[in-house]
Protein backbone atom coordinates (compact mmCIF):
# COMPACT_ATOMS: atom_id res chain seq x y z
CA UNK A 1 0.00 0.00 0.00
CA UNK A 2 1.24 3.43 -0.61
CA UNK A 3 1.20 5.99 1.51
CA UNK A 4 -1.98 7.73 0.37
CA UNK A 5 -3.67 4.62 0.53
CA UNK A 6 -2.38 3.98 4.07
CA UNK A 7 -3.98 7.05 5.25
CA UNK A 8 -7.02 7.02 3.74
CA UNK A 9 -7.09 2.62 4.97
CA UNK A 10 -6.67 4.46 8.60
CA UNK A 11 -8.85 7.34 8.45
CA UNK A 12 -11.77 4.89 7.25
CA UNK A 13 -11.27 2.09 9.97
CA UNK A 14 -11.14 5.18 12.38
CA UNK A 15 -14.28 6.33 11.02
CA UNK A 16 -16.34 3.61 10.68
CA UNK A 17 -15.27 1.73 13.98
CA UNK A 18 -15.51 5.07 16.06
CA UNK A 19 -19.25 5.31 14.27
CA UNK A 20 -19.93 1.97 15.35
CA UNK A 21 -18.67 2.56 19.24
CA UNK A 22 -20.86 5.51 19.07
CA UNK A 23 -23.63 3.88 18.37
CA UNK A 24 -23.65 1.18 20.74
CA UNK A 25 -22.54 3.58 23.72
CA UNK A 26 -25.22 5.68 23.02
CA UNK A 27 -28.15 3.27 22.83
CA UNK A 28 -30.98 3.59 24.72
CA UNK A 29 -30.46 0.65 27.36
CA UNK A 30 -26.39 0.78 27.23
CA UNK A 31 -26.10 1.43 30.90
CA UNK A 32 -27.57 -1.71 31.81
CA UNK A 33 -26.07 -3.82 28.89
CA UNK A 34 -22.93 -2.48 30.09
CA UNK A 35 -23.57 -3.91 34.10
CA UNK A 36 -24.92 -7.35 32.36
CA UNK A 37 -22.49 -7.88 30.25
CA UNK A 38 -19.32 -5.60 30.95
CA UNK A 39 -18.38 -6.04 34.38
CA UNK A 40 -14.74 -5.68 34.87
CA UNK A 41 -14.81 -7.24 38.77
CA UNK A 42 -16.58 -9.94 37.64
CA UNK A 43 -14.87 -10.79 34.86
CA UNK A 44 -11.59 -10.63 36.64
CA UNK A 45 -13.36 -12.65 39.25
CA UNK A 46 -14.06 -15.33 36.78
CA UNK A 47 -11.44 -15.94 34.45
CA UNK A 48 -9.05 -17.85 36.24
CA UNK A 49 -11.56 -20.39 37.07
CA UNK A 50 -12.73 -20.03 33.10
CA UNK A 51 -8.98 -20.29 32.10
CA UNK A 52 -8.73 -23.77 33.82
CA UNK A 53 -12.35 -25.07 32.96
CA UNK A 54 -10.96 -24.52 29.51
CA UNK A 55 -8.58 -27.50 29.90
CA UNK A 56 -11.14 -29.87 29.43
CA UNK A 57 -11.96 -28.04 25.72
CA UNK A 58 -8.58 -28.47 24.99
CA UNK A 59 -8.24 -31.91 25.80
CA UNK A 60 -11.22 -32.86 24.20
CA UNK A 61 -10.37 -31.28 20.99
CA UNK A 62 -7.01 -32.58 21.10
CA UNK A 63 -8.11 -36.51 21.70
CA UNK A 64 -11.07 -35.99 18.94
CA UNK A 65 -8.46 -34.91 16.39
CA UNK A 66 -6.22 -36.94 16.48
CA UNK A 67 -9.05 -39.80 16.10
CA UNK A 68 -10.95 -37.27 13.77
CA UNK A 69 -7.84 -37.62 11.23
CA UNK A 70 -7.80 -41.47 11.54
CA UNK A 71 -11.38 -42.32 11.45
CA UNK A 72 -11.87 -39.78 8.95
CA UNK A 73 -9.38 -41.18 6.67
CA UNK A 74 -10.51 -44.59 7.10
CA UNK A 75 -14.60 -43.91 6.06
CA UNK A 76 -12.61 -41.75 2.86
CA UNK A 77 -11.06 -45.17 2.12
CA UNK A 78 -13.26 -47.37 2.70
CA UNK A 79 -16.03 -45.38 0.41
CA UNK A 80 -13.35 -45.29 -2.25
CA UNK A 81 -13.33 -49.49 -2.72
CA UNK A 82 -14.32 -50.56 -5.81
CA UNK A 83 -16.55 -53.65 -7.73
CA UNK A 84 -19.62 -55.02 -6.62
CA UNK A 85 -18.63 -57.16 -3.82
CA UNK A 86 -17.55 -54.06 -1.66
CA UNK A 87 -20.77 -52.63 -2.43
CA UNK A 88 -21.95 -53.07 1.62
CA UNK A 89 -18.58 -51.48 2.75
CA UNK A 90 -19.41 -48.77 0.50
CA UNK A 91 -22.89 -48.44 1.14
CA UNK A 92 -22.30 -48.17 5.12
CA UNK A 93 -19.59 -45.88 4.89
CA UNK A 94 -22.20 -43.53 2.72
CA UNK A 95 -24.84 -44.20 5.31
CA UNK A 96 -22.57 -42.96 8.00
CA UNK A 97 -21.04 -39.75 6.44
CA UNK A 98 -24.93 -38.60 5.16
CA UNK A 99 -26.59 -39.37 9.06
CA UNK A 100 -23.76 -38.04 10.87
CA UNK A 101 -23.28 -34.76 8.82
CA UNK A 102 -27.49 -34.81 8.63
CA UNK A 103 -27.47 -35.47 12.68
CA UNK A 104 -27.25 -31.53 14.69
CA UNK A 105 -24.13 -32.46 17.35
CA UNK A 106 -25.88 -31.53 20.18
CA UNK A 107 -28.76 -34.53 19.51
CA UNK A 108 -25.76 -36.94 19.01
CA UNK A 109 -24.08 -35.41 22.38
CA UNK A 110 -26.75 -35.99 24.11
CA UNK A 111 -28.06 -39.27 22.90
CA UNK A 112 -24.59 -40.34 23.05
CA UNK A 113 -24.05 -39.16 26.18
CA UNK A 114 -27.08 -39.66 28.47
CA UNK A 115 -28.42 -42.84 26.81
CA UNK A 116 -25.90 -45.03 26.71
CA UNK A 117 -24.52 -44.60 30.32
CA UNK A 118 -28.18 -44.90 31.36
CA UNK A 119 -28.12 -48.69 30.07
CA UNK A 120 -25.74 -49.95 32.51
CA UNK A 121 -24.28 -52.03 30.80
CA UNK A 122 -21.22 -53.47 32.56
CA UNK A 123 -17.90 -52.73 31.92
CA UNK A 124 -19.63 -49.67 29.59
CA UNK A 125 -17.66 -46.29 30.65
CA UNK A 126 -20.21 -43.90 32.29
CA UNK A 127 -18.17 -40.64 32.39
CA UNK A 128 -19.33 -37.73 30.38
CA UNK A 129 -15.85 -36.64 28.59
CA UNK A 130 -15.86 -40.17 27.33
CA UNK A 131 -18.98 -39.65 25.31
CA UNK A 132 -18.20 -36.50 24.33
CA UNK A 133 -15.30 -37.39 22.87
CA UNK A 134 -17.37 -40.12 21.23
CA UNK A 135 -19.83 -38.00 19.68
CA UNK A 136 -17.80 -35.16 18.93
CA UNK A 137 -15.27 -37.77 16.63
CA UNK A 138 -18.69 -39.52 15.28
CA UNK A 139 -20.03 -36.09 14.21
CA UNK A 140 -16.79 -34.70 12.97
CA UNK A 141 -15.40 -37.90 10.93
CA UNK A 142 -18.47 -37.57 8.79
CA UNK A 143 -17.32 -34.49 7.45
CA UNK A 144 -13.62 -34.84 7.43
CA UNK A 145 -14.56 -37.75 5.68
CA UNK A 146 -15.79 -35.88 3.12
CA UNK A 147 -13.30 -33.85 2.60
CA UNK A 148 -10.23 -36.87 2.27
CA UNK A 149 -12.71 -38.25 -0.09
CA UNK A 150 -12.70 -34.74 -2.03
CA UNK A 151 -8.97 -34.83 -1.72
CA UNK A 152 -8.66 -38.51 -3.13
CA UNK A 153 -10.82 -38.02 -6.05
CA UNK A 154 -8.69 -34.91 -7.18
CA UNK A 155 -5.75 -37.29 -8.05
CA UNK A 156 -5.40 -37.57 -11.62
CA UNK A 157 -6.38 -41.08 -12.83
CA UNK A 158 -3.16 -40.87 -14.67
CA UNK A 159 -1.54 -41.52 -11.25
CA UNK A 160 -3.19 -44.27 -10.10
CA UNK A 161 -2.27 -45.80 -13.86
CA UNK A 162 0.77 -44.98 -13.70
CA UNK A 163 1.64 -46.37 -10.45
CA UNK A 164 -0.42 -49.49 -11.14
CA UNK A 165 1.50 -50.18 -14.62
CA UNK A 166 4.81 -50.29 -12.27
CA UNK A 167 3.05 -53.32 -10.63
CA UNK A 168 2.31 -51.95 -7.42
CA UNK A 169 -1.60 -53.14 -6.25
CA UNK A 170 -4.76 -50.69 -5.68
CA UNK A 171 -3.71 -50.69 -1.67
CA UNK A 172 -0.19 -50.17 -2.80
CA UNK A 173 -1.17 -47.08 -5.26
CA UNK A 174 -3.45 -45.87 -2.12
CA UNK A 175 -0.63 -45.83 0.26
CA UNK A 176 2.09 -44.51 -1.28
CA UNK A 177 1.19 -42.70 -4.41
CA UNK A 178 -2.76 -41.19 -4.08
CA UNK A 179 -2.60 -41.09 -0.30
CA UNK A 180 0.21 -38.39 0.37
CA UNK A 181 -0.74 -36.41 -2.31
CA UNK A 182 -4.70 -36.15 -1.87
CA UNK A 183 -4.19 -35.21 2.02
CA UNK A 184 -1.40 -32.55 1.08
CA UNK A 185 -4.20 -30.93 -1.17
CA UNK A 186 -6.71 -31.20 1.57
CA UNK A 187 -5.07 -30.02 4.94
CA UNK A 188 -6.92 -26.49 4.50
CA UNK A 189 -10.45 -27.72 4.67
CA UNK A 190 -9.38 -30.23 7.18
CA UNK A 191 -7.74 -26.71 9.61
CA UNK A 192 -11.16 -25.58 8.91
CA UNK A 193 -12.99 -28.25 10.24
CA UNK A 194 -11.27 -28.39 13.32
CA UNK A 195 -11.58 -24.62 13.86
CA UNK A 196 -15.70 -25.95 13.95
CA UNK A 197 -14.85 -28.57 16.22
CA UNK A 198 -12.81 -26.77 18.74
CA UNK A 199 -15.97 -24.28 19.44
CA UNK A 200 -18.41 -27.05 19.04
CA UNK A 201 -16.37 -28.43 22.08
CA UNK A 202 -18.99 -26.36 24.73
CA UNK A 203 -21.54 -28.46 23.36
CA UNK A 204 -20.60 -31.00 25.37
CA UNK A 205 -21.53 -28.99 28.50
CA UNK A 206 -25.25 -29.99 28.11
CA UNK A 207 -24.22 -33.65 29.23
CA UNK A 208 -22.86 -32.37 32.16
CA UNK A 209 -19.30 -32.02 31.16
CA UNK A 210 -17.40 -29.28 33.73
CA UNK A 211 -15.98 -27.91 30.26
CA UNK A 212 -15.69 -23.78 29.76
CA UNK A 213 -19.28 -22.69 28.88
CA UNK A 214 -20.39 -25.11 31.67
CA UNK A 215 -18.48 -23.26 34.93
CA UNK A 216 -19.85 -19.69 32.78
CA UNK A 217 -23.28 -20.89 32.86
CA UNK A 218 -23.05 -21.34 36.80
CA UNK A 219 -21.35 -18.36 37.65
CA UNK A 220 -24.42 -16.47 35.28
CA UNK A 221 -27.15 -18.02 37.10
CA UNK A 222 -24.81 -17.21 40.76
CA UNK A 223 -24.68 -13.36 39.97
CA UNK A 224 -27.60 -13.02 37.30
CA UNK A 225 -25.01 -11.83 35.07
CA UNK A 226 -23.33 -12.38 31.60
CA UNK A 227 -20.11 -11.40 32.12
CA UNK A 228 -18.24 -14.45 32.54
CA UNK A 229 -19.61 -15.91 28.75
CA UNK A 230 -17.93 -12.60 27.10
CA UNK A 231 -14.53 -14.07 29.04
CA UNK A 232 -15.70 -17.83 27.52
CA UNK A 233 -15.43 -15.21 24.05
CA UNK A 234 -12.33 -13.87 24.63
CA UNK A 235 -10.78 -17.36 25.57
CA UNK A 236 -12.48 -18.82 22.42
CA UNK A 237 -10.97 -15.79 20.55
CA UNK A 238 -7.17 -16.42 22.02
CA UNK A 239 -7.30 -20.31 21.29
CA UNK A 240 -8.81 -20.31 17.94
CA UNK A 241 -7.90 -17.07 15.95
CA UNK A 242 -4.19 -18.94 15.41
CA UNK A 243 -5.53 -21.67 13.66
CA UNK A 244 -7.67 -19.47 11.65
CA UNK A 245 -4.70 -17.29 10.54
CA UNK A 246 -2.44 -20.58 9.94
CA UNK A 247 -5.44 -22.12 7.60
CA UNK A 248 -5.11 -18.65 5.54
CA UNK A 249 -1.77 -19.36 5.11
CA UNK A 250 -1.34 -22.32 4.42
CA UNK A 251 -4.51 -22.04 1.76
CA UNK A 252 -2.63 -18.63 0.52
CA UNK A 253 0.61 -20.66 -0.14
CA UNK A 254 -0.94 -23.49 -1.91
CA UNK A 255 -2.37 -21.03 -4.24
CA UNK A 256 1.27 -19.49 -4.67
CA UNK A 257 2.73 -22.95 -5.36
CA UNK A 258 0.04 -24.46 -7.92
CA UNK A 259 0.20 -21.30 -9.89
CA UNK A 260 4.03 -21.14 -10.21
CA UNK A 261 3.48 -24.83 -11.20
CA UNK A 262 1.23 -23.77 -14.10
CA UNK A 263 4.10 -21.48 -14.94
CA UNK A 264 6.65 -24.49 -15.24
CA UNK B 1 10.97 -63.25 -38.79
CA UNK B 2 11.46 -64.58 -34.91
CA UNK B 3 11.00 -68.03 -33.80
CA UNK B 4 7.99 -69.04 -31.24
CA UNK B 5 10.36 -69.68 -28.26
CA UNK B 6 12.23 -65.79 -28.61
CA UNK B 7 8.61 -64.61 -28.65
CA UNK B 8 7.93 -61.88 -25.92
CA UNK B 9 4.51 -60.63 -27.08
CA UNK B 10 1.83 -62.18 -29.11
CA UNK B 11 -1.24 -60.53 -29.47
CA UNK B 12 -4.03 -62.32 -31.46
CA UNK B 13 -7.28 -61.29 -32.43
CA UNK B 14 -7.86 -58.40 -30.37
CA UNK B 15 -10.70 -56.54 -30.09
CA UNK B 16 -11.54 -53.46 -27.42
CA UNK B 17 -14.71 -51.26 -27.70
CA UNK B 18 -15.70 -48.41 -25.75
CA UNK B 19 -19.83 -48.48 -25.55
CA UNK B 20 -20.76 -48.66 -29.08
CA UNK B 21 -17.08 -47.39 -30.50
CA UNK B 22 -14.78 -50.16 -31.28
CA UNK B 23 -11.30 -48.88 -31.04
CA UNK B 24 -9.45 -52.35 -31.78
CA UNK B 25 -10.78 -54.91 -34.02
CA UNK B 26 -8.72 -58.01 -34.48
CA UNK B 27 -5.39 -56.77 -33.84
CA UNK B 28 -2.77 -59.42 -34.24
CA UNK B 29 0.89 -58.46 -33.25
CA UNK B 30 4.34 -60.53 -32.90
CA UNK B 31 7.13 -59.13 -31.06
CA UNK B 32 10.11 -61.04 -30.84
CA UNK B 33 13.07 -60.68 -28.01
CA UNK B 34 15.07 -57.32 -28.78
CA UNK B 35 12.87 -56.42 -31.77
CA UNK B 36 11.52 -52.81 -31.64
CA UNK B 37 8.37 -52.50 -33.35
CA UNK B 38 6.80 -49.08 -33.92
CA UNK B 39 3.42 -48.25 -34.49
CA UNK B 40 2.16 -45.19 -36.65
CA UNK B 41 -1.02 -44.15 -37.65
CA UNK B 42 -3.47 -41.13 -37.38
CA UNK B 43 -4.86 -40.01 -33.85
CA UNK B 44 -7.55 -42.14 -32.69
CA UNK B 45 -6.30 -45.09 -35.10
CA UNK B 46 -6.12 -47.24 -31.62
CA UNK B 47 -2.14 -46.57 -31.08
CA UNK B 48 -2.33 -45.83 -27.61
CA UNK B 49 -5.48 -48.19 -26.56
CA UNK B 50 -3.39 -51.47 -27.82
CA UNK B 51 -0.63 -50.32 -25.36
CA UNK B 52 -2.69 -50.49 -22.74
CA UNK B 53 -4.53 -53.40 -23.17
CA UNK B 54 -1.41 -55.03 -23.79
CA UNK B 55 -0.37 -53.66 -20.14
CA UNK B 56 -4.23 -54.39 -19.16
CA UNK B 57 -4.90 -51.35 -17.91
CA UNK B 58 -7.72 -51.69 -20.10
CA UNK B 59 -9.95 -54.80 -20.26
CA UNK B 60 -9.87 -56.47 -24.10
CA UNK B 61 -13.69 -57.82 -25.64
CA UNK B 62 -11.89 -60.57 -26.96
CA UNK B 63 -9.23 -61.86 -28.80
CA UNK B 64 -5.69 -62.76 -26.32
CA UNK B 65 -2.44 -61.02 -24.88
CA UNK B 66 0.33 -63.60 -24.44
CA UNK B 67 3.55 -62.45 -22.59
CA UNK B 68 6.51 -64.94 -22.86
CA UNK B 69 3.82 -67.30 -24.01
CA UNK B 70 1.70 -67.06 -21.23
CA UNK B 71 -1.90 -66.03 -22.04
CA UNK B 72 -2.35 -62.70 -19.64
CA UNK B 73 -5.68 -62.10 -20.77
CA UNK B 74 -7.03 -65.34 -19.19
CA UNK B 75 -9.28 -65.33 -15.76
CA UNK B 76 -7.26 -65.53 -12.56
CA UNK B 77 -4.49 -64.14 -14.24
CA UNK B 78 -2.75 -61.75 -11.43
CA UNK B 79 -2.34 -58.47 -13.01
CA UNK B 80 0.25 -57.00 -11.04
CA UNK B 81 2.19 -59.45 -11.30
CA UNK B 82 1.82 -59.43 -15.21
CA UNK B 83 2.73 -55.65 -15.39
CA UNK B 84 6.06 -56.35 -13.38
CA UNK B 85 7.18 -57.73 -16.48
CA UNK B 86 6.08 -54.80 -18.76
CA UNK B 87 6.59 -51.60 -18.49
CA UNK B 88 4.83 -48.62 -20.15
CA UNK B 89 5.78 -44.12 -20.73
CA UNK B 90 2.93 -42.05 -20.88
CA UNK B 91 2.68 -39.27 -23.22
CA UNK B 92 1.95 -37.39 -20.05
CA UNK B 93 5.16 -38.61 -18.16
CA UNK B 94 2.82 -39.31 -14.61
CA UNK B 95 5.62 -38.86 -12.67
CA UNK B 96 4.66 -38.92 -8.85
CA UNK B 97 4.94 -35.04 -8.37
CA UNK B 98 5.16 -35.60 -4.10
CA UNK B 99 8.49 -38.28 -4.54
CA UNK B 100 11.86 -37.01 -4.87
CA UNK B 101 13.28 -38.07 -8.87
CA UNK B 102 15.02 -41.09 -6.39
CA UNK B 103 11.91 -41.92 -4.78
CA UNK B 104 10.05 -41.88 -7.78
CA UNK B 105 12.66 -45.11 -9.42
CA UNK B 106 13.01 -46.65 -6.04
CA UNK B 107 9.34 -47.01 -5.16
CA UNK B 108 8.37 -49.77 -7.60
CA UNK B 109 11.40 -51.88 -6.68
CA UNK B 110 11.17 -51.81 -3.17
CA UNK B 111 6.97 -52.12 -2.77
CA UNK B 112 6.94 -54.93 -5.49
CA UNK B 113 10.10 -56.56 -5.70
CA UNK B 114 11.08 -56.35 -1.64
CA UNK B 115 14.54 -54.85 -3.08
CA UNK B 116 16.21 -53.43 0.01
CA UNK B 117 16.27 -49.34 -0.40
CA UNK B 118 20.12 -49.36 -0.19
CA UNK B 119 19.96 -51.50 -2.92
CA UNK B 120 17.15 -50.10 -5.12
CA UNK B 121 18.80 -46.57 -4.70
CA UNK B 122 22.20 -47.62 -5.90
CA UNK B 123 20.59 -49.18 -8.80
CA UNK B 124 18.61 -46.38 -9.66
CA UNK B 125 21.35 -44.07 -9.42
CA UNK B 126 23.15 -46.19 -11.89
CA UNK B 127 20.58 -45.89 -14.29
CA UNK B 128 20.42 -42.31 -14.05
CA UNK B 129 23.86 -41.66 -14.57
CA UNK B 130 23.71 -43.76 -17.62
CA UNK B 131 20.99 -41.45 -18.66
CA UNK B 132 22.90 -38.38 -17.57
CA UNK B 133 20.18 -37.94 -14.89
CA UNK B 134 22.23 -38.23 -11.90
CA UNK B 135 22.62 -34.74 -10.20
CA UNK B 136 18.43 -34.22 -10.68
CA UNK B 137 18.13 -37.47 -8.48
CA UNK B 138 17.23 -35.46 -5.33
CA UNK B 139 15.14 -32.87 -7.48
CA UNK B 140 11.05 -32.76 -7.17
CA UNK B 141 9.98 -33.46 -10.83
CA UNK B 142 8.56 -30.23 -11.33
CA UNK B 143 11.98 -28.71 -11.10
CA UNK B 144 12.66 -30.68 -14.02
CA UNK B 145 12.05 -29.92 -17.75
CA UNK B 146 9.48 -32.21 -19.86
CA UNK B 147 12.88 -33.58 -21.79
CA UNK B 148 14.28 -35.13 -17.99
CA UNK B 149 10.78 -35.72 -16.73
CA UNK B 150 9.65 -37.79 -20.20
CA UNK B 151 13.53 -39.64 -19.35
CA UNK B 152 12.81 -40.08 -15.51
CA UNK B 153 9.64 -41.44 -16.01
CA UNK B 154 11.79 -44.15 -18.89
CA UNK B 155 14.02 -44.90 -15.82
CA UNK B 156 11.22 -45.34 -13.56
CA UNK B 157 9.87 -48.10 -16.08
CA UNK B 158 13.58 -49.67 -16.64
CA UNK B 159 14.04 -49.99 -12.89
CA UNK B 160 11.67 -52.92 -12.48
CA UNK B 161 13.78 -54.64 -15.67
CA UNK B 162 10.86 -55.67 -18.06
CA UNK B 163 10.79 -58.22 -20.47
CA UNK B 164 8.81 -55.17 -22.44
CA UNK B 165 8.85 -51.62 -22.36
CA UNK B 166 5.55 -49.62 -24.16
CA UNK B 167 6.49 -46.39 -25.14
CA UNK B 168 2.91 -44.32 -25.56
CA UNK B 169 3.38 -41.17 -27.87
CA UNK B 170 6.07 -40.15 -25.55
CA UNK B 171 7.62 -36.91 -27.23
CA UNK B 172 3.86 -35.61 -27.94
CA UNK B 173 3.36 -33.44 -24.62
CA UNK B 174 7.20 -32.16 -25.30
CA UNK B 175 8.80 -29.21 -26.63
CA UNK B 176 10.32 -29.53 -29.91
CA UNK B 177 13.72 -28.70 -28.62
CA UNK B 178 12.89 -31.45 -25.84
CA UNK B 179 12.09 -33.85 -28.48
CA UNK B 180 16.05 -34.87 -29.43
CA UNK B 181 17.04 -35.80 -25.35
CA UNK B 182 14.36 -38.56 -25.19
CA UNK B 183 14.52 -39.90 -28.61
CA UNK B 184 17.95 -40.14 -28.38
CA UNK B 185 17.36 -42.19 -24.77
CA UNK B 186 15.26 -44.45 -26.82
CA UNK B 187 17.76 -45.19 -29.19
CA UNK B 188 20.16 -46.37 -27.14
CA UNK B 189 17.87 -48.54 -25.26
CA UNK B 190 17.11 -50.18 -28.30
CA UNK B 191 20.84 -50.23 -29.27
CA UNK B 192 21.08 -52.23 -26.16
CA UNK B 193 18.71 -54.86 -26.84
CA UNK B 194 15.47 -53.58 -24.78
CA UNK B 195 12.19 -54.81 -26.46
CA UNK B 196 9.89 -52.27 -27.43
CA UNK B 197 6.36 -51.39 -28.36
CA UNK B 198 6.55 -47.66 -29.54
CA UNK B 199 3.26 -45.68 -30.54
CA UNK B 200 4.93 -42.52 -32.33
CA UNK B 201 4.15 -39.54 -34.87
CA UNK B 202 7.69 -39.50 -35.31
CA UNK B 203 8.04 -41.08 -38.38
CA UNK B 204 12.09 -40.24 -38.74
CA UNK B 205 12.48 -41.76 -35.57
CA UNK B 206 10.64 -44.64 -36.48
CA UNK B 207 12.20 -44.90 -39.74
CA UNK B 208 15.49 -45.03 -37.62
CA UNK B 209 15.11 -47.06 -34.47
CA UNK B 210 12.35 -49.53 -36.14
CA UNK B 211 12.91 -53.02 -36.72
CA UNK B 212 9.33 -53.34 -37.75
CA UNK B 213 6.86 -50.60 -38.70
CA UNK B 214 2.71 -51.45 -38.13
CA UNK B 215 0.32 -49.19 -39.86
CA UNK B 216 -2.57 -48.88 -37.85
CA UNK B 217 -6.02 -47.89 -39.29
CA UNK B 218 -9.03 -47.76 -38.09
CA UNK B 219 -8.20 -50.51 -35.49
CA UNK B 220 -7.17 -52.87 -37.55
CA UNK B 221 -2.94 -53.49 -38.00
CA UNK B 222 -3.65 -52.46 -42.00
CA UNK B 223 -0.17 -53.00 -42.99
CA UNK B 224 3.35 -53.94 -41.37
CA UNK B 225 6.95 -54.51 -42.62
CA UNK B 226 10.87 -53.19 -42.46
CA UNK B 227 10.63 -49.47 -42.39
CA UNK B 228 12.64 -49.15 -45.64
CA UNK B 229 10.10 -51.02 -47.03
CA UNK B 230 6.99 -49.73 -45.40
CA UNK B 231 8.00 -46.05 -45.73
CA UNK B 232 9.08 -46.35 -49.68
CA UNK B 233 6.60 -48.40 -51.16
CA UNK B 234 3.35 -49.33 -48.98
CA UNK B 235 1.27 -51.61 -50.43
CA UNK B 236 -2.13 -50.49 -49.05
CA UNK B 237 -3.63 -46.99 -50.26
CA UNK B 238 -4.25 -45.77 -47.29
CA UNK B 239 -0.93 -46.41 -45.79
CA UNK B 240 0.11 -44.34 -49.03
CA UNK B 241 -2.45 -41.44 -48.04
CA UNK B 242 -1.08 -40.93 -44.42
CA UNK B 243 2.19 -41.13 -45.31
CA UNK B 244 1.98 -38.56 -48.30
CA UNK B 245 0.06 -36.33 -45.32
CA UNK B 246 2.32 -36.93 -42.91
CA UNK B 247 5.74 -35.74 -45.76
CA UNK B 248 3.55 -32.55 -46.36
CA UNK B 249 3.00 -32.01 -43.15
CA UNK B 250 6.98 -31.79 -42.82
CA UNK B 251 7.02 -34.84 -40.29
CA UNK B 252 9.37 -36.58 -42.32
Amino acid sequence: MGRRASWTAFASTLAVFGLLGWGIVNAPNWPDFQASFLDPDLFADALPDLAWALRINVQLFLIAEVLVLVLGLVIAVLRSLPGPIFFPIRLLAIAYADIFRALPGVLVIFVLGLGIPSLRIPGVPSEPFVWAVVAVTLVYSAYVSEVYRAGIESIHPSQEAAARSLGLTRAQSMRYVILPQAVRRVIPPLLNDFIGLQKDTVLVSFIGVAEVFRIAQVKESANFNFTPYLAVALLFLLITLPLTRITDWLIARDRAASSAGARA
Amino acid sequence: MTDPVQLVLRVAGLRKSFGQLTVLEDVDLEVGQHEVVCLIGASGSGKSTLLRCINLLEPIDAGRVELGGQDITAPGVNVDRVRRRIGIVFQSFNLFPHLRVLDNITLAPRKVLGTSRAEAEDAGRSLLRRFGLEEKSLDYPDRLSGGQQQRVAIVRALAMQPDLLLLDEITSALDPELVAEVLDLVRELATGGMTMVIATHEMGFARDVADRVCFLDGGRVLEQGPPAQLFAEPSEPRTRQFLQRVIAAGRL
